[in-house]
């Protein structure tokens, strides 16, 4: 059992969690992930280790409640114990002195980003952050983020915060003012990593993105979340989940990914139906 | 007094009623079935059953105490070799091994070893199993990667000679492909677990959510343990390489059976891990875990069940019973058939395959006859799921992050026939040493890695 020891609200449904389990902060390194199951009924799902502390022996979650567990976890307090831990898992980001790297976040996809910007930074890197959201309440980490950049942009769809617009105009604008860039990390949904890459590919741009398919097991044992990178099959659980952009087949994932829909709706439900 | 023929039938669910539901099919042997059955043996001075057993079971003997009605004296011949009867009587290929062997085939149907072996394990378990004897401690710590077969049998054995042992295990759960991969109507997952039981109350713990090589390396492992033991398994799904296999719709036989078995999606919305069938499922292979897949499928509600295989009856390698009991519930078997792509619509929804008829050419290196495909017989099939079950390769974690381990060609860990791998204290076996194998396999392989870990032991 891993006990939850603070629990704190970043946004209306995006919630943050620390979480008692020392041999996962041990070897976490900034791209990785766990996999976690809140009780015996559960479902195994991963989470992008967001912040770890070894001496403490914490880690932290970041996560947004889109279904049946996120909604589950978010109702559980400090205190609580969620009964499997495990990882870390995938491989971490490559950190290294790149020269000048932009870090694109998007939504829920900003904490995971936030480790990497940090060990970044620490090797050396010029580092702009590009943060965006759909509006003002759903961003989250500014701070902490633009404590390890050189330079940030916020960017909203409605405009509540910073530039009215997406990550991807901001990008273009970087492009354009004739910044040289060496790397891109594009961390968020989906369909903004596919923006991204399509972006940086005219350019040459390498971009790393993190992939986020459908896991079971997390260790490379079942094949549910194989995607399809330069037409070759991976397992992102192993092989990933951070993946040249430029390669990954995002239309495939993007369906893969609504698999279960009709199942998730249903739990969801049920679970409102409970008052949760 | 003539020897009756045929083994005692052990009756079953009937499969107009099984396809509904997931309880175990065979019921095993009544007491006096068993004990007449038992019966049935020779005796024979030469023992050729206990040869084809890889722990060495000492059939004879005990088979004659349940022919004298001695089960509890029975189960203790039956546990000194084995530490999971209860498994092995029900999912071993015995007609390969110990059946193969025995005397009585000369005149007709072996002796049911394996069913025997099962009525004990269950008499046992019915009647509350005796805590077994802990032995003085050695002093000296193993640490087992992997809650397989493999892993368990070395731990309890280890445990039984006085050794303190941890069982480092990467899911959330015990048994490994027992638990994850064998359904519930062929091995109830409370089987899996009193035998797991057993084994903890011989000291050993199992320490779960830890995947060696990521949460905890083999070199931190080996500076706090004075020997390891690596079962990690066979888990590497395989794929056909074909078109449209990431279509929705497409699973691996591992992702179908652990959201099945392991996740319980059977009982999804209860469980939380959901599963999605469709009216026509197609499973790919034709071993125990296509078969396994085939009949889960039927289950959970498919109007039809197919098996596509690219050879023969004749070489489908399921366990003869797998295969009948396949038959009886109705799932229909394409042979000689090999898938060539799948097919899906706009939304990346699998709805159909396109297969191409085969022939059986010369016998490859497995004296297996090579199929080869006819040219212009291609044709399509419509279904709405399919489950690729063509094996599965050993687990490259370990092997990953270890660099100086010696690796096979496959990607097996290489090691003597007592498990030794090429570092000294380090040690391996079942499915990882010998690619995807069975169950009484690893379990020999765990039996005799700990007689050479003990030996290591005592040695340093
Ligand atoms: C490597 C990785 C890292 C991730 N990191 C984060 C993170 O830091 N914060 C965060 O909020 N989310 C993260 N996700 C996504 C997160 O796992 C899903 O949001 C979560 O599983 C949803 O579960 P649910 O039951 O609440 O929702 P559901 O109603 O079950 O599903 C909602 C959505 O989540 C996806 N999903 C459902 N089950 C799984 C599963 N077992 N594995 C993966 N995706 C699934 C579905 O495709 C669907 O789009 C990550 C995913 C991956 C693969
Ligand atoms: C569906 C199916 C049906 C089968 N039917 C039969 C049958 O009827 N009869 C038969 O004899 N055989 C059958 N087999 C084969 C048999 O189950 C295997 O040969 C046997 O389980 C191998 O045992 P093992 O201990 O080597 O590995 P496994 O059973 O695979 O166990 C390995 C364990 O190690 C764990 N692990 C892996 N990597 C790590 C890591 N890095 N750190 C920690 N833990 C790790 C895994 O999670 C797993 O629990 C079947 C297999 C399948 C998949
Ligand atoms: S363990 Fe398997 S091979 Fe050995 S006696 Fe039992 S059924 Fe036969
Ligand atoms: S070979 Fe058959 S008949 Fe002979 S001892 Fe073994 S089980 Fe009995
Ligand atoms: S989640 Fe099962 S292989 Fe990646």
């Amino acid at each position: 059992m891993y006990e939850i020891l603070e629990k704190k609200t970043l946004s209306e449904n995006v919630k943050l969690m620390r979480i008692h389990a020392p041999l996962v902060a041990e070897k976490a390194k900034a791209g990785q992930f766990v996999m976690l199951r809140i009780d015996e009924k559960g479902e195994r799902i991963p989470l992008t280790i967001a912040d770890y502390d070894r001496k403490k022996g914490t880690v932290t979650i970041i996560f947004m409640e889109v279904g049946k567990t996120t909604k589950q976890l978010g109702t559980m307090e400090a205190g609580d114990k969620i009964l499997n831990f495990v990882g870390p898992l995938g491989q971490p980001s490559e950190i290294e002195k790149f020269g000048t790297v932009v870090m694109v976040g998007g939504g829920v996809g900003i904490a995971p980003l936030y480790p990497i910007v940090r060990e970044l930074k620490k090797a050396g890197n010029y580092v702009i952050s590009i943060l965006g959201a759909r509006n003002k309440s759903l961003l989250m980490l500014e701070e902490e983020i633009e404590r390890f950049s050189d330079e940030i942009h916020i960017c909203t769809d409605d405009g509540s915060k910073g530039v009215k617009g997406f990550v991807s105009d901001v990008l273009q604008k970087l492009i354009d003012a004739g910044k040289k860039i060496d790397v891109v990390w594009a961390v968020g949904p989906v369909i903004m990593m596919k923006v991204v890459s399509d972006l940086t590919r005219k350019y040459g741009i390498r971009t790393v993105v993190s992939l986020n398919p459908i896991m079971v097991d997390g260790t490379g044992m079942c094949g549910s979340c194989r995607v399809s990178v330069g037409g070759e099959t991976k397992f992102a659980c192993v092989d990933g989940p951070e993946f040249d952009g430029h390669l990954v087949d995002f239309d495939n994932l993007m369906l893969r990914n609504q698999r279960f829909v009709e199942e998730e709706k249903h739990a969801c439900k049920l679970l409102e139906r409970r008052g949760i | 007094m003539g020897v009756k023929k045929e083994k005692h039938k052990m009756p079953e669910q009937p499969p107009e009623e099984r396809i509904h539901n997931f309880n175990e099919v065979p019921l095993g042997y009544p007491v006096e079935v068993a004990v007449e059955e038992a019966k049935r043996c020779l005796q024979c001075k030469n023992r050729p059953c206990t040869k084809g057993c890889p722990v060495e079971i000492d059939i004879p003997d005990f088979i004659k105490k349940i022919a004298e009605g001695d089960f509890d004296k029975a189960v203790e011949v039956l546990k000194t070799k084995t530490s999971l009867p209860a498994v092995c009587g029900r999912v071993c290929p015995y007609e390969n091994q110990c059946e193969g062997q025995c005397t009585l085939l000369k005149v007709g149907e072996p002796v049911a070893i394996g069913r025997l072996e099962r009525f004990l394990a269950d008499y046992e378990r019915m009647k509350g199993v005796k805590p077994p004897k802990i032995p003085e401690s050695t002093g000296k710590k193993v640490a087992i990667i992997g809650a397989g077969p493999a892993g368990l049998t070395c731990a309890g054995d280890l445990a039984k000679m006085g050794h303190s042992v941890t069982i480092f295990e990467a899911l959330h759960a015990p048994g490994g492909v027992l638990m994850y991969g064998i359904p519930e109507f062929r091995l109830p997952k409370e089987i899996v677990k009193s035998e797991v039981d057993y084994i903890e109350k011989l000291g050993v713990e199992i320490k779960y959510d830890i995947v060696v090589g990521k949460t905890i390396t083999i070199e931190e492992l080996r500076r706090e343990y004075d020997a390891v033991f690596i079962g990690t398994g066979a888990g590497l799904p395989r794929f056909l390489n074909i078109p449209g296999e990431n279509l929705n719709g497409v699973y691996s036989a591992n992702e179908f059976l652990t959201r099945v078995n392991m996740m319980k999606a059977y009982l999804f919305p209860e469980y939380d891990t959901p599963i999605k069938i469709g009216k026509t499922v197609a499973t790919f292979g034709a071993g125990n875990v296509a078969m396994d897949c085939a009949r889960t499928a039927l289950r959970l509600g498919a109007k039809k069940s197919l098996i596509i295989y690219r050879r023969s009856e004749k070489e489908m390698p399921a366990r003869a019973e797998e295969i009948e009991h396949a038959k009886e519930e109705g799932i229909e078997f394409k042979l000689l058939t090999n898938p060539v792509e799948f097919i899906g619509d706009e939304k990346g929804v699998l709805k159909a395959v396109k297969c191409i008829k085969m022939k059986l050419g010369e016998p490859d290196e497995t004296g297996r006859c090579r199929p080869v495909p006819i040219p212009g017989s291609e044709f399509t099939l419509d279904i709405d799921t399919a489950l690729i079950a063509i094996g599965q390769s050993p687990n490259p974690l370990i092997s990953q992050t270890m660099k100086n381990l010696k690796v096979g060609k496959h990607g097996n860990i290489v090691t003597d026939e007592n498990g030794r791998t090429n570092i000294p204290g380090v040690f391996a076996g079942g499915d990882i040493a010998t690619g995807a194998a069975t169950v009484i396999l690893a379990m020999g392989a765990g039996k005799r890695a700990a007689r050479a870990i003990d030996e290591y032991l005592k040695s340093k």
